[in-house]
């Protein structure tokens, strides 16, 4: 029972078609963007990692010479703003665009064009950020830029807070687009049986994702546009001597910041919701509970954001409030975790890669929950904040957790973009190596925080007693970073080499591995009719009474048999009648624009607008108005 | 046949423009309504009398005009009621939001 | 299918959708629900800092509350000629739509007009965006609402340009019903904006 195409294929025009790396550059197929995300994310999450590095390396031993303060503010600042914004976010969104559409059983999101510059504009922010580094310094004031130290006054010895106001405006574009778009995907581009309560939970948790996305980047936005206008124009929003409160920044910030943790969580915890059943060989325990407890999270999110500003002397009132409700919304979180036991519990567990990293994912992931609720409580928090060990709680939830889950995700998910498996062997390596330099790194974190070491000093005197632990940690930093190269050997190794991959390597349960790997651009032969939750489970298995027994549609003539791959390449969409949106240039055009714009007010403070800024309207003009106008071959 | 959620938009859409669409008049109705609220403002703004209650009148008045704009301008009575939540949903965040950030700088509430 | 504007393209080939609604209104309404946080947060920095100058020009000295009633009223009836124009729109009477938008699109230029003399003599006055926390907030919050009403008017115009060299067919009204939500949108922030900005007594 499939929904009828309508198959019109005679009657469209010459579709538009693009060689080479302008097949690439011109792309609107979600699969290609995504992979666009993903190699693009992974390049960034080594220059993070990298900045990270430098910073261990200064703080290996007490007194370090490696970088001095001003180099060592950079570091830090940019490593953090790289790793949220231009690797961790991306990366979730990769996936968002490679998985989201085969889940819900749609050929592609609801608007393609918006897809494609919601990627371009990713990368030229990407590149206008780090761009400071080449123009007089990176930016230097932490990846959440506290007012007055980042205005004027305090903050022009470089361009690098310029850099970064300007860069995070033109992501929070891309991130804003994206979120549309999946929004209006998941809401609108459902295959017909499949309800809210019958999606994969990382479509679920997508959509929340997405929820949080277009409400919490315009409350930075507006804190963007303040300090901004403070550095460019002279107005007063954080200027204390015209009577502001420089507490207004951090309330703005921290109302984007605290939603901003669960934007990357939330995807990480929906990869894990969909690889515990899979490996588990047993569906998700309490499937439901999980879906509103994400939302449940993504309500609460907004309620908890003092708790950054415990000790910014808001009073107790402030304070006892924002800690109730921040140990409320730990609620949420650790009845995920009790379902995810319940998964695996009783489960004929499939130890792959993948798994492993689900596995970690949990247990890094409540180890961070846990120093999380000890930052909770205000009189506890007073000693912690500003101390490594908020330090180790971060990363144990954003890498323990985000970072393992989207590794999952990766290991999970290559061999249906690629149609090759990732080696199973460098992948235990590298989960185990990893494993090993994450708790190296931050685990003693937590006992120098104690300690009294506090967070953002680029040296220490010896005799404090935090040699040893900042010497265990660097080392494992050094581990964490040897993981990595062998994940980046396996991947490249594996895409040219790797043991062929099916359809359905893992025995999966959702929509994705119906379709050949890598799937075809239409993604689907026929759009299925989705009977119930992990529908292809459904279907492989006749005996529950609503699947038909054969996992997918039967091949066009000419296609192999095994699991739906085509031994010549298969149908094409044309055959098949199927319209797909051809490429356009107007998304990239409109995103250089745009970038151009922005990067424009760094050479010339408008008004009036610089040339670069004004070539940058224009060809922002001209992609938008192109856009609008282009002929359409429908979908 | 293919399933969907909800109404396929051309039929039933067609139908209720037809039949609860307002017309012109009814549109240059709520304009007028909507001069008069705001005429009624700014009376109020100068009227010393009712000077203690200015500000929950004002912010009652120009509630009403919101909703106004929003119900029938806007189509929201008529459309189908997602929009109504994708669009009410974040305007109580913002609401709750502003009040709270309001309230931790002493403006309304606690100790305004 | 010949060349197609936005709107044509959606009522011939209208995608199913699982709910039945068009993706391009979704998509606005979401993206309104978005403004709402963007003005939200600058109406809440203009509410932090009202009556926190700490010198002049104060508001009570600087507004002319009878001039930006004029101008408010004036957008305010552009909602209504907004409105017209869809239903021109439905009753396929292209001429008389393409009029309305354009009265429309006039109405939101005398505002942006009114705006623009109103910020000159307050700056003649002298307020400016660094004078002190009043200049600063109200020139970025209104500032910010002048520039979406402009991009408003520049969407009304390109509506009527396009449909004059026959990019809108009849009966297609679903990009009008867009726009119009757009400018309906930024008449209420407007509402908002004047009653918090200006009547509220400081």
């Amino acid at each position: 029972m499939a929904t009828a195409e309508h198959t019109t294929a005679t009657s469209h025009p010459k579709h538009r078609r693009f060689g080479g790396i302008w097949s690439w550059v011109f792309t609107v197929d979600h699969k290609r963007i995504g992979i666009l995300y993903l190699v693009t994310a992974i390049f960034f999450f080594l220059v993070g990692g990298l900045e990270a590095l430098l910073v261990r390396s200064q703080l290996a031993f007490p007194g370090g010479t490696v970088v001095g303060p001003d180099t060592f503010n950079e570091l830090f600042t940019m490593h953090a703003t790289t790793m949220v914004f231009l690797s961790l976010m991306p990366m979730s969104v990769s996936f968002f665009n490679i998985v989201v559409p085969l889940q819900i059983g749609a050929r592609d999101v609801a608007f393609p064009r918006l897809n494609a510059f919601s990627y371009w504009v990713y990368l030229f922010g990407a590149l206008l950020l780090n761009s400071s580094y080449l123009f007089g310094g990176a930016p230097n004031a932490g990846w959440f830029g506290y007012a007055n130290l980042t205005e004027l006054p305090f903050n022009n010895a470089t361009h690098g807070i310029d850099f970064w106001v300007l860069g995070l405006q033109v992501l929070g574009v891309s991130s804003m687009a994206g979120a549309f778009n999946f929004l209006v995907t998941i809401v609108n581009c459902r295959a017909p049986g499949m309800t809210f309560m019958r999606m994969p939970l990382f479509t679920w948790m997508t959509l929340v994702t997405s929820f949080l996305l277009v409400f919490a980047f315009p409350v930075l936005t507006v804190g963007l546009i303040e300090l901004m206008f403070d550095r460019f124009f002279g107005t007063n929003f954080f200027n204390p001597a015209a009577g502001a409160d420089p507490i207004l920044w951090q309330h703005l910030f921290w109302l984007f910041g605290h939603p901003e943790v669960y934007i990357l969580i939330l995807p990480a915890m929906g990869i894990v919701s969909d690889v515990l059943p899979t490996f588990s060989r047993k569906p998700l325990f309490g499937y439901p509970v999980v879906a509103y407890s994400g939302v449940a999270i993504g309500f609460m999110a907004w309620g908890v954001w003092v708790h950054h500003m415990f000790t910014a002397g808001l009073g107790p009132v402030a304070d006892a409030v924002f800690s109730l409700t921040t140990m409320l919304i730990a609620v949420p979180t650790g009845i995920k975790i009790f379902n995810w036991i319940g998964t695996i519990w009783g489960g004929t567990l499939n130890m792959k890669t993948p798994l492993y990293f689900a596995l970690g994912f949990i247990a890094m992931f409540t180890i961070g929950g846990l120093s999380g609720v000890m930052l909770a409580s205000p009189p506890a928090d007073w000693l912690e904040a500003d101390t490594y060990f908020v330090v180790a709680h971060l990363h144990y939830v954003l890498f323990g957790g985000t970072i393992y889950g989207l590794f999952a995700g990766i290991y999970y998910w290559f061999p249906k973009v690629t149609g090759r498996m990732l080696d199973e062997t460098f992948g235990l390596i590298h989960f185990w190596l990893m494993t090993i330099g994450f708790n190296l790194t931050f685990a003693p974190m937590h006992v120098l925080g104690m300690d009294g070491m506090p967070r953002r000093i680029y040296t220490y005197p010896t005799g404090m007693g935090w040699d040893l632990w900042n010497l265990v940690a660097t080392i494992g930093a050094f581990t964490i970073g040897a993981s990595i190269l062998v994940f980046v050997y396996n991947a490249m190794s594996s895409v040219r080499f790797g043991k062929r991959a099916g359809a359905d390597p893992w025995d999966g349960r959702t929509l994705e591995w119906m379709i050949p790997s890598p799937p075809p651009d239409y993604n689907f032969v026929q759009i299925p009719y989705v009977h119930g939750r992990e529908p292809l489970w459904l279907e492989k298995h006749p005996e529950t009474g609503l699947g038909h027994g054969h996992p997918v549609p039967v091949p066009i003539a000419g296609g192999a048999p095994e699991l739906g791959e085509y031994a010549n390449g298969g149908p094409t969409a044309d055959d098949l009648g199927i319209h797909l949106p051809d490429p356009s240039y107007y998304p990239f055009i409109a995103a250089l624009g745009l970038a151009l714009t922005f990067a424009g007010l760094l050479i010339g403070k408008a008004p009036p607008p610089s040339w670069m800024s004004v070539v940058g309207l224009l060809c922002l003009f001209y992609g938008v108005y192109g856009w609008i106008f282009e002929p359409v071959t429908g979908y | 046949m293919s399933e969907t959620n909800a109404v396929s938009s051309s039929k039933e859409s067609r139908a209720v423009r037809e039949n609860l669409h307002p017309g012109n008049w009814e549109y240059v109705q709520i304009a007028v309504v909507l001069a008069i609220i705001t005429g009624a403002e700014v009376m109020v703004y100068y009227q010393e009398a009712v000077r203690s209650l200015i500000v929950p009148i004002l912010l009652i008045l120009s509630a009403c005009k919101f909703t106004l704009v929003a119900m029938f301008f806007m189509h929201l009575k008529f459309d189908n009621r997602i929009f109504s939540i994708f669009f009410s949903g974040p305007l109580v965040l913002a609401f709750a939001v502003m009040m709270a950030v309001l309230s931790l700088f002493h403006r309304v509430l606690l100790g305004a | 299918m010949a060349e197609a504007s936005l709107a044509g393209h959606l009522e011939a080939h209208e995608p199913e959708t699982t709910t039945g609604l068009n993706h391009r209104k979704v998509l606005m309404w979401i993206f309104l629900g978005s403004e709402c946080l963007f003005f939200g947060s600058l109406i809440s920095t203009y509410l932090i800092y009202r009556n926190r100058s700490l010198v002049g020009p104060f508001p009570q000295d600087t507004f002319d509350i009878p001039y930006t009633s004029v101008s408010s009223f004036v957008l305010l009836m552009s909602s209504l000629t907004m409105v017209l124009a869809l239903a021109a729109a439905h009753r396929r009477n292209l001429a008389q739509m393409r009029l309305w938008l354009l009265t429309t699109a006039l109405l939101g230029t005398v505002f942006i007009g009114g705006q623009v003399y109103e910020f000159t003599s307050f700056v003649n006055h002298g307020l400016s965006l660094s004078k002190n926390l009043f200049g600063t907030t109200f020139f970025v919050l209104t500032g910010f609402h002048g520039a979406h009403v402009t991009v408003g008017v520049i969407i009304m115009l390109s509506l009527v340009f396009n449909s004059w060299r026959g990019g809108i067919k009849e009966g297609e009204t679903l990009g009008i019903e867009i726009a119009g939500l757009y400018w309906h949108f930024v008449d209420v922030v407007w509402i908002v904006i004047f009653t918090v900005v200006y009547l509220l007594p400081y």
